[in-house]
Parts: structure tokens; C-alpha cells; sequence
């Protein structure tokens, strides 16, 4: 039973200043799950991905069932039975599930596939593990979950001996992710060997045998999951206890914004539909949703960069249909985007600029950029949202994550916003960054903001929101109280389930 | 061995970049003079002085170095704003016809100090139209402009060739194809008497001083620049997108088309179809050495105005041919994009 199968010892990766794996010496058995804890930045990518042949260790060994795999070669990985999962997939939408589980497997010269024997074969292991899957079916056409299967599958139709998962649930509903840890578990049963890379502790204890938990670089921690809580491995992530915040009871002013019926159809295609919530003062509403169900849209409308082709938003009574952004900002609306490199941040532009972009015709004065005042702004930003790492002078490209975060967050909130809405805040920071964040949400609600958050991520929702809406196929569900909602309800919101409220 | 890429590049590797690239060029155009069968140190030495040694050949050159600067400002705020405006030639040519046109036809009794600022504005006008035309296609129909306004050069050397031997033939050219010309009073003033150096350096210096600093401290520059770096970005911050990229066209072009007035104005006095020898493709050449800079345009104009100056004069008392002025400033754009690589990528063995 406890035959090893695969053995890391010394891996170590530097990147330049910094020691991404240091030291790390891990074994896994036949039919062992092991769990890869730590938090963003911790080095549990920068190892599966040495581990894959992607990188080359500057210094440590791999063996493979007794076998030294040699350094930087995806293909002797995948010969080894080595198969990865990734965060992002790496399949074609526009091909089929039989053609992308084919891909890298037939000899490039031959002039016909073979896809008779390779249909029976996925056919066979997808019957075997329970993975059910439609070999025609157009990958495009797929929901997240029947992707991620597809990707699975992949590896197994390798020959995969041993299976890295890189956070297999970041993506999926929490009815699917509880399908997932089951093939996982039959996986294992059946003699596979499993990794997977998470950051999220009740997954974790739910399902691995072992957890090793990653800090800074080092492997600082081993425990069996029968023999620790979820409580200790917070605290072995992070390295000190974890408090998230707290919040008061709501006390909810008057209607700020709200929206009836709003639509936004793109190409003829209708993304948003009959939306209607409705946000007041003081309080946070938290809008829940598997990603690509439309929140993202939902946020670009009522942060004036998508007009809505129907319905009507009201701000304080008003019609407030199409402000655009400047009419936003200036009416009092914090935004933060879901993408801050992408959109919420020009990494190539300093901190000062970064501050004051959006607020740019406040800071001009004829027609002339007013560096002074723009500094100032930024230097209050800075030292009152704890931002590290630069000054105003600074490319915000140099900023880690959470610090670039507490800028577009301390731009917004600097000088007390009616409204803020908040798209996935908290999405890909630290724990200590993600306290800060919360905590600074709170504070706003606190000073009478009225907070929409949209967010995939049920623990952050059930942290911060008063009330609970669901968005699904670009549909809102009713709200639900706060404390009605636990992960279950939730879950079952998010598949479209809303009870006989639903229309 | 492979590339890692930079968290920062170091100051003084991006100040040195367009350096080392030059020097590179001239290392590796030394071969080809060599190979050409004569001394190297030598034909540098004649270019040398031939771009600098007398007073005509500093006047020549920095009456070369003119259009290369408008050109290569026309290219940097245009490359700024990630808006590829390859057709700074053909711009360059309208900007020369409607110039000469204006002058002849329309302006040519007024005084000059009325008369050349009109000029200036009708060449500037007629690149702007040209670059407009493009940008509209990209706007509305997502249609690249790299190939438009690339091909648009041949459309409008096409357009110049046509009216030059129709409505606009200069009736006492003998039946040369050559344009009617600029009045005497519409000619820029000259700089220095018996040179060909005439007011568009002054021109193009002030210029690429004015655009220094609107880049750097203005609403509008500091919206192109956001613009350029990243547009999903500058979109969310409410940067109104395609209002930014027509006024830079406008600038871009509008250089463009100055460069070919001042040329008719200042040198030539009339249009044939050898004004420009590939001013507006060197002018990318010089945007790029310059890193965008406006003021770093200033430099890398006068760079490869010497080296088309000095190379002729080399020519002509050592049997290489002029040829390897246009070898050389190619080269050093292709060095300096291996070297702006190397100013974002380290090598890891």
C-alpha cells in the first residue's frame, strides 16, 4: 500500500530576488491524496510546474516510480504518467472532447488518426472512473465542470499514474466541486495517486489523507488530515492566527441605486435580463454567481462602461441610465473592477497616475495635468490604506498583488463613496490581504456606503453581505437575508435553484 | 539557455540602448564597407566629415535632419498611442502638394507673415485628412491600420504623380512632371544665408519641445498614454477611447504632412516624385531609436541625417556605394529592437 510513487527532494527555484521553492522534499504513495495548502505565492505552482517539466529547478531531484525524471521536459513527465490539471485549461472550444483528449498523442507524420481505438479507450476510462462525457460534444459547448472532467480525462488517457490538480475548484459551483472530491476519492481507491493545490481549508480536510502546507517558499508543515483542524492549518498558511472581521448589524438607510429590468443584449444575445435589486445605504448586497453567468456585464453597466439596451437604473429616485464613466465618478460611485491588471490598473503608468486617472478632470487645471495635488491625493492613499512597496512616483507594475489592490480600493474609498461596487475583491490576495480588504468594506458600510459586492466566493458573500441575490444566465434571483443563506442554499441559488420565488 | 523577463529595467540600460544599438550598426555596416573593398576607419572618417566637417555640411545635414524629425514625431505620438501609422510618407507627400497648391493658387499675393503659417496649416490639414481616413476604418470596422495606411502611401504618391502631370503641371516646367510652385513669399526664411537650413528646424525643435511636455503634463497626454498602454484599462477608467485616438491622429498626421510642406517650402519649392527618399519609413526608424521620446527625436533624427549626408560624400571619394547610410540606419532599428528586447528580458543561462 504505502509503495512510493513519486519523490521531490531539495527542489529549489529562484526568481531573480526571489526564493519561489526552497528546500522542498515531498513523497507520495499509491492511492494517496495530498493536498498542496498554502497561499497565493506560497510556491505551490512554481512547484507542480517544476514538477510537470514546465521549469527547471536550480538544484534538487524528482524520481518517478524509482526512476530520475530528467529536469525541464514536459513530454518525459507525461511518458512517466505524470498528468496536470491546470487552473486555466488548456483545451481547444473548438474542437471536439475525443480530438482534444487526442491532441500530443498521435505521431505527427501519420497521415489518418486512429480515432476508432482512441473513442474505445476514453470510453473505457471515462466508464471505469465515472467520468461520463460525450466523446462529439464541441468543447466550446461545455460548462466549466464538464471542461475540467474533459481535462482530467485528458491525463488519464495518458496513462496518468499520478494526477496534480492546480485549485480544481476555483472554477466550479459548489454542487460540482462535491462531485469532483467524490471521482477524486474513487480515483485514489483505484490506485491512482492525486496532488491537489488549494487554498481553501475545508476542501482540504474534506478530502486529502495528507496536507503539506507551503509558506514563503518552504514545505513548513505535514500533517494527516485525521490528526490536525482546520484551525491549526490556518494558521500554518499564514503563520499567526487569522482573524477576519467581524461585522456589526446592518442599519440600512434609504434606496440609493436601483435597477428594473435592466437588459443588455451584445450581438443579438441577451446577457443580462429583467435585473432588479435593489441597494441601500449601509448596507453590503452580495451578488453570488459562478463566473461567466453575467456578473461581469452587471458590473460594466453600473460602472458606466456597457449602456443597458432596456430597463432603468436610479440613482437616489433619478434616472441614472447611461452616465458613462465620468457621470460615475462624479456622482459618488466607487468601482472596483474584477481584473485589476487587466482593468483596473495600467501597470506601465506610475501610482499617482493610477490614482487619479479616473478622476482626471478634478485634477487638471487648464487643460495642465496638477502633479502636486495628484502626489498628495496618493501619498493620503498610501499611508491611509497601509499600500506597500512604492511611492507616487513608483510603475504600479511594481506592486505586489494586495498592495495594488489597497490602491484602486483607497482610491475609491478616500474620500467616503455613496455607493461602491465591489467585483471579486478579494479574488487571488493573500489571507492577511484579504482581511484588509474586508475590513476596509466594512468600514465603508459602516460610514453609510451602500456596497454591492459581486462575488464568486461563498465564504467572502457570507462574511461581508446583509443580503443575498444569485445571478445565473445573467437572471437575478430575489434576495435572501444573510442569515438564511448557508453554503447549501447558496449552492443550490447558484445552480438556478430559487425556490418558488424563481419566475 | 533562456529568457527570463525583467521586474524592472535598470535606468541606465534604457538610457544606453539606442547607443549600443548604433554602435553595434556601425560595427556590423563596417563589415559590409570592408567587404566593399575599403578602409573602414577610413570611410568613417569621411563620413565623419562629411556630415560635419564644413559649415555646408553641417547646414546640409541639419537641413536633412528636418523632415526626419517631423516624421519621427509623427511615428512616437502615433506608436504612443499603440496607433500604427506606417503611412507617414504618403502623408508626407500630400502635405507637399497642398502646400505648393495653397501657394499658387490661393495664398500667393498674401505677405509671408501671413502667408507661410497658411501654408504650414494646409500641408499639416492634408496629412491629417489622410491619417483620419484609416483610423475611421479601424474604428468602425475593426480594419487594420498597419496595412491601410501602408498601402495609402502608394495611393497618394499615386495621387501626387497624377496631379503634377494634370491641374497642378507647372506650365513653365518644359513638360516635366513637377508641381506649380510656391510663391517667393510663401518660402520659409532661410536660417543661416547661403545654406539650405531654413526655419523648419526651428520648427520642428519647438515642436518636439511642445510635445515633450504635453505628453508629459497634460489631461490629453496622460489619456493617450493610458490609452496606448493599455486600453481595457484606460476604457474602465472612463479614458474616452476613440476621441483620444483621432485626436492623436490628427497630431500624427498633421506632423506628417508638415514635414512635407516645410521640405516644399523650405528646399525644393516645388513637388516632383522624388521629394521624400523614404522620409516617412525613416522616420519610424528614428521614432523607434528614439524610444518614443519627443526629445530623444531630436537625436536620433540628426543620427541618421548624418549618416545619409556623410554616406554620400563618402561615395563619392571611396567606391562604396551611398547605399550603406540606408544599410546602417536600418540596421541600428534592427538592433534597437534587439536591444529594447534585451531592456525587458534577461538571459538565464
Amino acid at each position: 500500500m504505502s509503495e512510493t510513487v513519486l519523490e521531490l527532494s531539495g527542489i529549489t527555484k529562484r526568481f531573480g530576488a526571489i526564493l519561489a521553492n526552497d528546500g522542498i522534499t515531498l513523497q507520495l504513495a499509491r492511492g494517496e491524496i495530498v493536498a498542496l495548502l498554502g497561499e497565493n505565492g506560497a510556491g505551490k505552482t512554481t512547484l507542480m510546474s517544476i514538477l510537470f517539466g514546465h521549469y527547471t529547478p536550480d538544484s534538487g531531484t524528482i524520481r518517478v516510480m524509482g526512476a530520475d525524471l530528467p529536469p525541464g521536459r514536459p513530454r518525459a513527465a507525461i511518458r512517466a504518467g505524470i498528468g496536470m490539471v491546470h487552473q486555466h485549461f488548456s483545451l481547444a472550444p473548438n474542437l471536439s472532447v475525443l480530438e482534444n483528449v487526442m491532441t500530443g498523442t498521435q505521431p505527427l507524420w501519420r497521415l489518418r488518426s486512429d480515432t476508432g481505438a482512441a473513442r474505445s479507450k476514453l470510453l473505457a476510462i471515462a466508464e471505469r472512473f465515472g467520468l461520463s462525457t460525450d466523446p462529439d460534444a464541441r468543447v466550446g459547448d461545455l460548462s466549466v465542470g464538464e471542461q475540467q472532467r474533459v481535462e482530467i480525462l485528458k491525463a488519464l488517457y495518458n496513462d496518468a499514474r499520478i494526477l496534480v490538480l492546480d485549485e480544481p475548484t476555483a472554477v466550479l459551483t459548489t454542487q460540482e466541486a462535491e462531485r469532483l472530491f467524490a471521482t477524486l476519492k474513487d480515483m485514489a481507491r483505484q490506485g491512482l495517486s492525486l496532488i491537489f493545490i488549494s487554498h481553501k481549508l475545508d476542501e482540504v480536510m474534506a478530502t486529502a489523507d495528507r496536507i503539506a502546507v507551503l509558506r514563503g517558499g518552504r514545505l513548513t508543515a505535514e500533517r494527516r488530515a485525521s490528526a490536525t483542524s482546520k484551525v491549526e492549518l490556518a494558521e500554518l498558511m499564514v503563520g499567526r492566527a487569522v482573524h477576519r472581521p467581524q461585522r456589526a448589524p446592518a442599519t440600512p438607510g434609504p434606496v440609493v441605486l436601483a435597477a428594473t429590468g435592466l437588459g443588455l443584449r451584445i450581438d443579438g444575445v441577451a446577457r443580462l435580463s429583467d435585473v432588479d435589486f435593489e441597494l441601500r445605504a449601509g448596507e453590503v448586497l452580495g451578488i453570488i454567481g459562478v463566473s461567466g453567468n453575467g456578473q461581469a456585464l452587471l458590473a460594466q453597466v453600473l460602472g458606466g462602461i456597457q449602456r443597458p439596451t432596456s430597463g432603468h437604473i436610479t440613482l437616489d429616485g433619478q434616472p441614472f441610465d447611461a452616465p458613462g464613466v465620468a457621470g460615475v465618478v462624479a456622482a459618488g460611485i466607487g468601482r472596483i473592477p474584477e481584473d485589476r491588471n487587466h482593468d483596473g490598473a495600467i501597470g506601465d503608468l506610475t501610482l499617482w497616475e493610477n490614482a487619479i486617472l479616473e478622476r482626471l478632470p478634478r485634477f487638471t487645471r487648464a487643460g495642465l495635468v496638477d502633479r502636486t495635488a495628484a502626489i498628495a491625493y496618493t501619498q493620503r492613499i498610501i499611508e491611509g490604506f497601509d499600500v506597500r512597496g512604492g511611492t507616487p512616483a513608483t510603475r504600479i507594475r511594481a506592486l505586489s498583488g494586495g498592495n495594488m489592490q489597497k490602491l484602486i480600493l483607497g482610491r475609491n474609498l478616500l474620500e467616503h463613496p455613496r455607493i461602491l461596487i465591489a467585483a471579486q475583491p478579494a479574488r487571488g490576495l493573500d489571507e492577511g490581504a484579504v482581511a484588509a480588504v474586508h475590513e476596509r468594506i466594512l468600514a465603508a458600510r459602516e460610514a453609510g456606503t451602500a456596497v454591492l459586492l459581486i462575488s464568486e466566493d461563498l465564504d467572502e458573500v457570507m462574511a461581508l453581505a446583509d443580503r443575498i441575490q444569485a445571478i445565473v444566465g445573467g437572471r437575478l434571483s430575489p434576495p435572501i437575508p444573510a442569515e438564511q443563506a448557508d453554503a447549501q442554499r447558496l449552492g443550490l441559488m447558484m445552480a438556478g435553484e430559487w425556490g418558488q420565488h424563481a419566475v | 539557455m533562456r529568457f527570463e523577463r525583467r521586474e524592472a529595467a535598470p535606468l541606465w540600460l534604457l538610457a544606453s540602448a539606442p547607443l549600443i544599438a548604433v554602435i553595434v550598426a556601425l560595427a556590423l555596416s563596417g563589415v559590409l564597407i570592408a567587404l566593399a573593398g575599403a578602409s573602414v576607419p577610413e570611410a568613417y572618417g569621411r563620413i565623419l566629415a562629411g556630415a560635419f566637417g564644413s559649415r555646408l555640411a553641417i547646414t546640409e545635414t541639419l537641413a536633412r535632419a528636418v523632415p526626419l524629425m517631423l516624421t519621427g514625431l509623427a511615428a512616437a505620438v502615433a506608436f504612443r498611442a499603440r496607433l500604427w501609422n506606417i503611412g507617414a510618407e504618403g502623408q508626407l507627400y500630400l502635405g507637399a502638394i497642398a502646400a505648393a497648391a495653397a501657394s499658387f493658387h490661393l495664398f500667393g499675393s498674401l505677405t509671408p507673415w501671413l502667408q507661410v503659417p497658411l501654408l504650414l496649416l494646409f500641408g499639416a490639414l492634408a496629412g491629417m485628412v489622410f491619417l483620419l481616413i484609416p483610423l475611421w476604418l479601424r474604428l468602425r470596422f475593426s480594419v487594420d491600420e498597419v496595412v491601410t495606411t501602408l498601402l495609402l502611401n502608394f495611393v497618394a504618391i499615386l495621387i501626387v504623380s497624377m496631379l503634377i502631370d494634370g491641374v497642378l503641371k507647372d506650365p513653365m516646367a518644359f513638360g516635366w512632371p513637377q508641381s506649380v510652385p510656391v510663391t517667393d513669399q510663401g518660402a520659409l526664411p532661410k536660417l543661416l544665408p547661403r545654406s539650405r537650413l531654413h526655419l523648419g528646424l526651428a520648427i520642428a525643435v519647438v515642436l518636439a519641445l511642445v510635445i515633450w511636455f504635453m505628453q508629459a503634463r497634460t489631461a490629453f497626454g496622460l489619456q493617450s498614454r493610458a490609452a496606448g498602454l493599455n486600453p481595457a484599462g484606460a476604457v474602465f477608467a472612463g479614458v474616452p477611447l476613440g476621441r483620444t485616438l483621432v485626436k492623436v491622429a490628427m497630431l500624427s498626421g498633421g506632423l506628417a504632412g508638415l514635414a512635407g510642406a516645410t521640405e516644399v517650402m523650405g528646399v525644393t519649392g516645388y513637388v516632383t516624385t522624388e521629394l521624400s527618399p523614404g522620409y516617412g519609413y525613416s522616420g519610424i526608424v528614428v521614432a523607434m531609436l528614439a524610444a518614443l521620446h519627443p526629445a530623444g527625436v531630436i537625436a536620433a533624427a540628426l543620427f541618421a541625417a548624418a549618416m545619409f549626408v556623410g554616406a554620400d560624400s563618402m561615395s563619392r571619394a571611396l567606391s562604396v556605394p551611398s547605399y550603406i547610410a540606408d544599410v546602417t540606419v536600418a540596421l541600428s532599428l534592427l538592433c534597437m529592437l534587439v536591444a529594447i528586447f534585451f531592456t525587458q528580458y534577461r538571459i538565464r543561462r
